[in-house]
């Protein structure tokens, strides 16, 4: 039942793991009756891991990374993070929506700046490390433009600045680049990458697009329709840095087909 | 550049038009000065009463400005324990509508009992007329905050205050100001309902007064004013929106 039997790629896990997710369940109560949405849902990750959670929209990957967030409380099971059990929100959580939801009366910096200022970290070097990821994001000649004046693409990249300012240990993602177009997306793909690279953050990235999943990650977890069950796990082993023509490698393609294959939209 | 002439350019000819048919009616009906003065007799009129139009004028502001000052006092608090407060909601929301199909007008000599003939009875009926769009408003601007940035708010273990002031106030900003346009507007009609049931100043005292003398011209002078009052105190409100809403601006910087 449980879909996390170890890759021999991966090696001997000698000390326990940075997080992992044991037999979590989540039912929702509507007039009387109960709704599984999450089924006992188990697998565990390294610190600097990027997992995705892949699945058909609406099949309650979403709610399993909220749970993750400690955003809402689990039915059942366990939800551990550097040997700490969650169970309600927790520092050191960065979070990015589908949409950007940035604060339409703040300029991009003091969007950014957010976190640091509700944290009581709002000081001269929370500022500098402001400067410095919307440098890194290409954003910096934009810090005091107000969201609307901004494209989608550039939204969702302050948004990424945002999450990921106080230093957070895990950044959970729900879909986020799902609304922008193809280009912006493969983009902002790379930008995550590199963001990734130098925070060094935990990412567990919430996505319906088979080949963004495999793209980015580590591992990729694949879920059934609702109740989200694990259907699958890849172990995705190409090196970073990805490129462009990591899409083209023979085991990218093979490992979208066996994600289709457990997504059931590709037939053996 | 040409829109902001058009802008400018249509409600003026817009508002040329009716001045001229008006006049040309007047004139070529031979309506009686007492039934309908010609726009030019009204012009004339305010000229020569400039300065009593002045005075009154300003004593209907000061009513009409502590009144909407008072509604927003009032009013945005109540919208606040109103959403926050599932129990008072359930307890005095109904009431809060059911209020509303009194007629004000009726509420008016109660008022004056109370509060006398000066100007605290304006200010009452004021208030009394322009408070509930301003909670209702403020209340739906409340609610309507992004569940998203709620969670953005939980998962930084915001505290109440911070998720209130920092998010849910400021979200709620734009829906404040729409009620608050409805509000002053309606602060201008129940100050002059305050000046008709009881008062010896003002511009709705004014026009009462001169409507008894049969003065038409300075009738439709203090309808002018008033009218001109509405619409600064209104310009205000649009100004501070301005002010305090600067990233709701129309610039541009996509491409």
């Amino acid at each position: 039942m449980n879909g996390n039997e170890k890759s021999p790629k991966d090696g001997p896990r000698a000390q326990p793991p940075f997080g992992r997710v044991v037999n979590i369940t989540k039912t929702f109560q509507a007039g009387g009756n109960t709704f599984p949405a999450v089924k006992d849902v188990s697998f565990q990750f390294r610190k600097g891991d990027l997992i995705s959670l892949l699945g058909p929209s609406g099949c309650g990957k979403t709610t399993v990374l909220k749970m993750m967030g400690g955003l809402v409380p689990s039915s059942g099971g366990l939800i551990e993070l550097e040997g700490r059990v969650i169970s309600a929100p927790f520092p050191g959580v960065g979070v990015v929506f589908q949409a950007p939801t940035l604060m339409p009366w703040r300029t991009v910096l003091s969007n950014v700046l957010f976190p640091m200022e509700v944290l009581g970290k709002n000081d001269a070097r929370a500022n500098k490390r402001a400067h410095e990821i919307l440098n890194l994001v290409g954003l910096d000649s934009f810090e005091h433009a107000y969201p609307r004046q901004l494209s989608g693409g550039m939204q969702q990249r302050v948004a990424l600045c945002r999450a990921i300012i106080h230093e957070p240990s895990i950044l959970l993602m729900d879909e986020p680049f799902g609304a922008l177009d193809e280009l912006t997306r493969l983009e902002m793909n790379d930008l995550l990458l590199d963001l990734r690279r130098v925070t060094g953050a935990t990412v567990l990235f919430v996505t319906h697009s088979i080949s963004e999943a495999i793209y980015l990650s580590d591992q990729v977890v694949v879920f059934s329709k609702r109740p989200a069950v694990i259907v699958k796990e890849l172990t995705i082993d190409i090196p970073y840095p990805r490129s462009a023509k990591t899409r083209f490698l023979p085991q990218f393609t093979e490992w979208e087909r066996q994600a289709g294959v457990a997504l059931g939209l590709v037939h053996q | 550049m040409s829109r902001s002439i058009s802008r400018f350019f249509y409600p003026l000819a817009g508002a040329a038009i009716i001045v001229l048919i008006w006049h040309y009616y007047v004139v070529l009906m031979q309506v009686s000065i007492v039934v309908l003065p010609t726009p030019l007799q009204v012009l004339k009129s305010m000229i020569d009463n400039a300065r009593i139009l002045t005075e009154e004028g300003w004593v209907t502001a000061l009513e009409c400005v502590y009144g909407f000052a008072l509604s927003l006092a009032i009013g945005i608090p109540i919208a606040v324990v109103m959403t926050y407060s599932r129990i008072a909601n359930q307890m005095f929301y109904p009431l809060l509508v059911a209020s509303q199909s009194i007629p004000k007008v009726a509420v008016a000599p109660i008022l004056l009992i109370w509060f006398g003939t000066g100007i605290k009875s304006k200010l009452a009926m004021a208030f009394v007329i322009a408070f509930f769009p301003v909670v209702v408003d403020t209340a739906t601007g409340l609610r309507s905050t992004s569940p998203d940035l709620l969670e953005l708010a939980r998962s930084l273990q915001c505290t109440r205050l911070q998720t209130f002031f920092k998010i849910q106030l400021p979200s709620a900003l734009p829906s404040i100001f729409s009620g608050a346009k409805i509000a002053v507007t309606l602060s201008v009609i129940g100050a002059v309902i305050g000046e008709f049931i009881g008062s010896n100043e003002g511009l709705g005292n004014l026009l009462l007064t001169a409507n008894s003398q049969l003065n038409s011209p300075l009738v439709w002078a203090s309808l002018t004013v008033l009218s001109v009052l509405g619409m600064i105190l209104y310009g205000l409100v649009v100004l501070a929106e301005k002010l305090l809403m600067p990233w709701a601006g129309d610039v541009d910087l996509k491409h």
